[in-house]
């Protein structure tokens, strides 16, 4: 008899936890687009195809699918490829292979040489954003703003007449520096940056466990 | 001339620095130490001199091994941190007890989690709890009363020249009372018990009642000051007062006093000198009244239900553990929250 | 009339320093041997440049047009000749160049015929485009478009007039309350006319009995009831605009609303008066009241031209031997200028000579110790060393948690950190980063969509073209149907004959752009 019970205590636990279980699943169902739109708000959309994928959506759904490494974006740089990490769960991996820091390119935009364009409206058909304007034997010129940066336009142009420029620093653009002050003191100034260096490696404190 | 190079505003900075607020702490602790000297001897200056030193030691050892300015000497908190080694543990410990308690308060409590500013846990209540583990009778080895040993003596005892003393081994009035009332047999008052042993001065341990109070004057001279705030010790006390009033109402036989139980053992450093460790501590209002709530009412219960003669150290270490959580959730409303402002979902992760 | 008045939490009472400037009388600055006037000097997008080099321009002549609603005019400070249009080096922490028109003065300082406009039978509109075409900004060292803050299209309460200048050495407000009341309270008496606001409150700190007194006496000759000059602690920073509006009537403004959505709006006393010269004399903003103080041998409140070189105009103080640096606005709020040689903008309201001895170099940074001295003293009530933390460790989403925005950098935090922190750098640092970030977003976001739209421009193509050559196909098969007799191949040879014409045509236009560039390059070499 109270063998009975106990199976039937356990086989009842089992029901309910099950029970429970499979509730939790469909109530908590995780949609497979919703990471993947996730992982496609962390790219950088230059859309450039740097990675190997014919943009960033791609991209994004092959990391989801698990095919991609999440460290194939350099526009992205280190700083997206920590991003995806975190949202993965899976290990961070610098971008440029093992260099530290440097991954991150400064913006470029695409400028068209326009006295030396033909027309042939090739680059406009590569820019994968839209940026570029012009018509058959018009001259064509890029709009910066919308530029990317993707340099997807440069090879095709048969005149080579397209150049990748730097965005220069504006009154608009230009950002406060992360604050550099010596930790020794004034007259020791020459091994600043040996201390700024120490000084930085813990940037987190126990205090982020919180 | 050259212009100088740009730095951020603001470019007037006040009159202060980490090193004038730890040379308030040891002002304040300055009545605690001459009265308790007043009471004990010289023993306790030999102390607090061994601790400090130590303590600059182990820091500048570390600084160095860690690559760091030695500079960090100069802020004042590892001596701070010494002198609260040299009051906490009994003054005539042998002189490597202190040294132990000093490597690991600088040392492990500290310089291990990345020096000043970093340490999770107050480092001389580390020292403290480490020690009586360890050592558990040596560390509650106090002078009993009316014993004034001549200075010589006091200095063999410590330097362990000579060898340990019978009336070292005197119980605190705290620990006689928890003896008292760990014994079934126990049928008396605790006041006839206290005033039985000779062990009670005018409201609390004999002399020690005084050095408690001269630690209440140089807590209060930090709150005057600014550089503690009320919140921590009025909670501390204020819990403990409660709690002992409580037990105190409920059997006055068995449980002594809150007067008693405020100016005895480490109360009175711990509310204004140990759980005010900003380092260590909580550091938003509500933050701090929890703080040194739970720290007082914990003292309260190790005190009189644990098994260690005071209860100091383990309650604000426990608080110590809960300080960062407690500060997540009790953030202060900022400008204009209150008139319409969106509050912001903090995200607890 | 007593007023009632609140209290904000925090602050500080820094040493005034306004002793030394607030003496003697506001004198009028000799002109320069050069200007630079730059043209981005307000909040908002840079002014336009209208003139060219070798134009003569007379004082009050438009050089800059503004460039959208939130920017505004740029005018000639006074004539002359102008002999350069290029980008020259701003009083700007960034320290980069940017456009800016410099005049060599004639010595004449002619001005244009100016003409008061009608502003009473205008339309608001009329009278706002008439103040951005005036160039009129926050003269309190914010340049913000005046215009821009009278649009309302709430009802206002309460017009707050800020006099309260509560930075330490600065004092070109207090001379210009003293001296020039009647017309801030005339100016004030516009922009309530044109806001239709109930009250007028003038905010000026205690420390300033005299301006006081005068601004009083001009509300009380003016007969304006509506007006009251309140007198409010002196406190750092007390001259926010946050801070003034609360001690004046309790209302707290937070950080995603603007003054206007409670009813509010604030304006400083020097712009109440540049409204009251461009609407009543016609005159634009061409100069402003200056403090030259710090380590000088004679601080003192000049009238400036703008665009006058800052050690030109600083050379009237006679700095000391030592000075090392110019420190423009305040020394709680104020930027070092990245050189000594940058112009007066319209927002310079005071420039004080640093010497390594008034402002020593920042002490060594140390750990924080969480003392929380900052959080007490934060008149936003924030806590600054939570903030610290998140913005050096760069986790911007956890500062903004913290609410970072509601930071208004008035650098209380830092003056009183015993470790030295530069907090209010942390601060910026971090509120640059989540800008630019936030913009990066926009950018990607609008990218996303267009390469979306591109590719379903493409696959909308391609369906088409498919469609068209199964329809083609079919026609094509219908017709073979027809007439069997007719020898296949002759379409596709078309069909090869255009493709080749297509890279003729290409390689054609490669070989003229290669003319093209051998020729550009003989000619370069």
């Amino acid at each position: 008899m109270e063998i009975l019970i106990a199976i039937a205590v356990m086989a009842l636990g089992a029901l309910t936890l099950g029970a429970a279980l499979g509730y939790a699943a469909i109530r908590f169902k995780v949609e497979g687009d919703l990471i993947t739109g996730k992982v496609e708000a962390i790219l950088p959309q230059t859309q450039c195809g740097q990675c190997g994928f014919a943009g960033c959506k791609p991209y994004a759904e092959a990391i989801v699918r698990g095919e991609a490494e999440i460290n194939l974006c350099p526009p992205g740089g280190d700083e997206g490829a920590k991003k995806l990490a975190d949202l993965l769960g899976r290990e961070f991996k610098p971008v440029s292979g093992g260099g530290d820091g440097e991954a991150v390119k400064p913006r470029l935009t695409a400028i068209i040489r326009e006295a030396e364009c033909i027309g042939c409206t090739l680059c406009i058909q590569a820019c994968p954003v839209d940026a570029i304007v012009g018509a058959a034997r018009q001259m064509h010129t890029v709009i910066e703003t919308l530029c990317t940066g993707c340099e997807l336009c440069v090879k095709p142009c048969p005149v080579e007449c397209i150049d990748m420029v730097s965005v220069p620093e504006t009154l608009a653009t230009w950002k406060y520096a992360y604050p550099i002050i010596p930790i020794k003191s004034a007259e020791r100034a020459h091994d600043v940056p040996n201390n700024v260096g120490a000084m930085n490696d813990t940037q987190s404190s126990h205090r982020k466990v919180a | 001339m050259p212009i100088a190079p740009p730095i951020s505003s603001p470019y007037l900075h006040a009159e202060t620095s980490v090193r004038r607020i730890m040379n308030q702490v040891m002002l304040a602790l300055l009545p605690g130490i001459v009265v308790y000297t007043a009471l004990i001897g010289l023993a306790l200056i030999v102390q607090v001199l061994l601790a400090c030193c130590f303590a600059l030691i182990f820091e500048g050892l570390f600084q160095k091994l860690r690559g760091r300015s030695l500079a960090s000497l100069q802020d004042g908190s590892a001596l701070v941190t010494a002198c609260l080694i040299a009051l906490t543990f009994p003054p005539l410990s042998p002189w490597w007890l202190t040294v132990l308690g000093v490597f690991f308060a600088i040392v492990v409590a500290k310089q291990l989690y990345g020096g000043l500013g970093q340490n999770p846990f107050n480092p001389a209540m580390i020292a403290f709890a480490v020690c009586i583990v360890a050592f558990p009778a040596l560390m509650s080895q106090w002078p009993a009363q009316g014993l004034h040993l001549p200075f010589s003596q006091q200095m063999e005892v410590i330097f362990g020249f000579s060898p340990r003393i019978d009336a070292l081994t005197a119980a605190t009035p705290l620990d006689a009372i928890k003896t008292a009332l760990k014994m079934d047999s126990f049928t008396g008052s605790i006041q006839d018990l206290l005033k039985s042993q000779s062990l009670y001065g005018t409201f609390a341990g004999r002399g020690w009642e005084w050095v408690t109070t001269a630690y209440l004057v140089g807590g209060l001279f930090l709150i005057f000051r600014r550089v503690i705030t009320w919140q921590t010790p009025v909670a501390f006390l204020g819990s403990m007062t409660v709690i002992s009033l409580i037990c105190w109402l409920i059997d006055p036989a068995r449980f002594s006093d809150p007067l008693f139980h405020l100016f005895s053992g480490g109360a009175m450093l711990g509310a204004f000198f140990i759980a005010t460790d900003p380092v260590s501590g909580c550091t938003t209002p509500a933050g701090k009244l929890i703080f040194g709530g739970g720290a007082g009412l914990l003292a309260y219960l190790i005190r009189v239900f644990g098994g260690f003669p005071d209860g100091i150290a383990f309650s604000i270490l426990i608080m110590n553990i809960c300080a960062p959580l407690i500060d997540v959730y009790t953030q202060p409303a900022i400008f204009a929250m209150q008139q319409g402002g969106k509050k912001k979902e903090r995200d607890h992760a | 009339m007593l007023q009632k008045l609140f209290k904000f939490k925090g602050g500080i009472k820094p040493a005034h320093h306004k002793a030394e400037s607030q003496g003697a009388p506001i004198a009028i600055a000799p002109l320069p041997g050069r200007l630079v006037i730059p043209l981005s000097q307000s909040a908002g997008e840079a002014a336009q440049p209208v003139v060219a080099v070798g134009d003569r321009v007379l004082k009050g002549q438009f050089i800059g047009r503004a460039e959208g609603w939130l920017s505004s005019a740029v005018h000639a400070s006074t004539s002359g000749t102008v002999v350069a249009v290029e980008p020259r080096l701003m009083p700007h922490p960034s320290g980069l160049a940017t456009l800016s028109v410099v005049i060599e003065p004639d010595g004449e300082d002619r001005w244009l015929p100016l003409q008061a406009p009608d502003y009473k039978n205008m339309s608001p509109k009329a009278v706002l485009q008439y103040l951005q075409d005036a160039g009129v900004v926050g003269m309190g060292g914010a340049g913000f478009p005046s215009h821009a803050k009278m649009q309302n299209s709430t009802v206002l309460e309460d017009l707050v007039i800020n006099g309260a200048e509560c930075e330490p050495y600065i004092t070109c407000d207090d001379r210009l309350m003293r001296e020039r009341a009647g017309e801030i309270v005339a100016g004030s008496r516009v922009i309530r006319d044109l806001l239709q606001v109930k009250r007028v409150l003038i905010g000026i700190e205690d420390n300033k009995p005299e301006a006081i007194a005068a601004m009083r006496e001009a509300v009380e000759a003016m007969g304006e009831t509506t007006f009251s000059v309140v007198v409010v602690p002196t406190l750092y920073p007390a001259g926010g605009i946050k801070q003034l509006i609360r001690v004046l009537t309790g209302k707290e403004i937070p950080v995603d609303k603007r003054s206007t959505d409670l009813g509010i709006q604030c304006f400083n006393v020097a712009t109440a008066l540049s409204v009251w010269r461009a609407l009543n004399l016609g005159e634009p903003v061409v100069n402003r009241i200056v403090t030259l103080t710090g380590n000088v041998e004679q601080a003192g409140n000049w009238e400036v031209l703008i665009g006058t070189p800052m050690n030109e105009l600083l050379a009237l103080a006679r700095p000391k031997a030592d000075t090392d640096g110019i420190i423009m606005g305040g020394p709680m709020m104020g930027i070092s200028v990245p050189a000594f040689d940058v112009p007066v903008i319209k927002a310079s309201n005071c420039l004080i000579a640093r010497s390594p001895a008034l402002f020593p170099p920042p002490p060594p940074e140390m750990p924080c110790i969480r003392c929380g001295a900052c959080a007490r003293v934060c008149p936003q009530e924030l806590q600054p060393f939570e903030l610290y933390w998140w913005s050096r460790a760069r986790q911007f989403d956890k500062a903004q948690a913290y609410n970072l925005a509601s930071c208004i950098e008035c650098g209380c935090c830092a003056y009183v950190c015993p470790a030295n922190i530069p907090l209010v750098q942390y601060f910026r640092f971090s509120k640059g980063e989540i800008r630019a970030a936030a913009k990066e977003q926009k950018m990607a976001d609008s990218a996303k969509a267009r390469f979306e739209f591109k590719q379903f421009r493409a696959e909308r193509e391609k369906a088409e073209k498919a469609e068209k050559l199964a329809r083609a196909a079919a026609a094509q098969a219908a017709k073979l149907a027809a007439e069997r007799d007719t020898p296949p191949g002759g379409e596709s040879d078309t069909a090869v004959y255009a493709a080749d014409a297509k890279q003729a045509v290409i390689a054609a236009a490669v070989e003229r752009a290669r003319l093209q560039r051998a020729e550009t390059d003989s000619r370069d070499a």
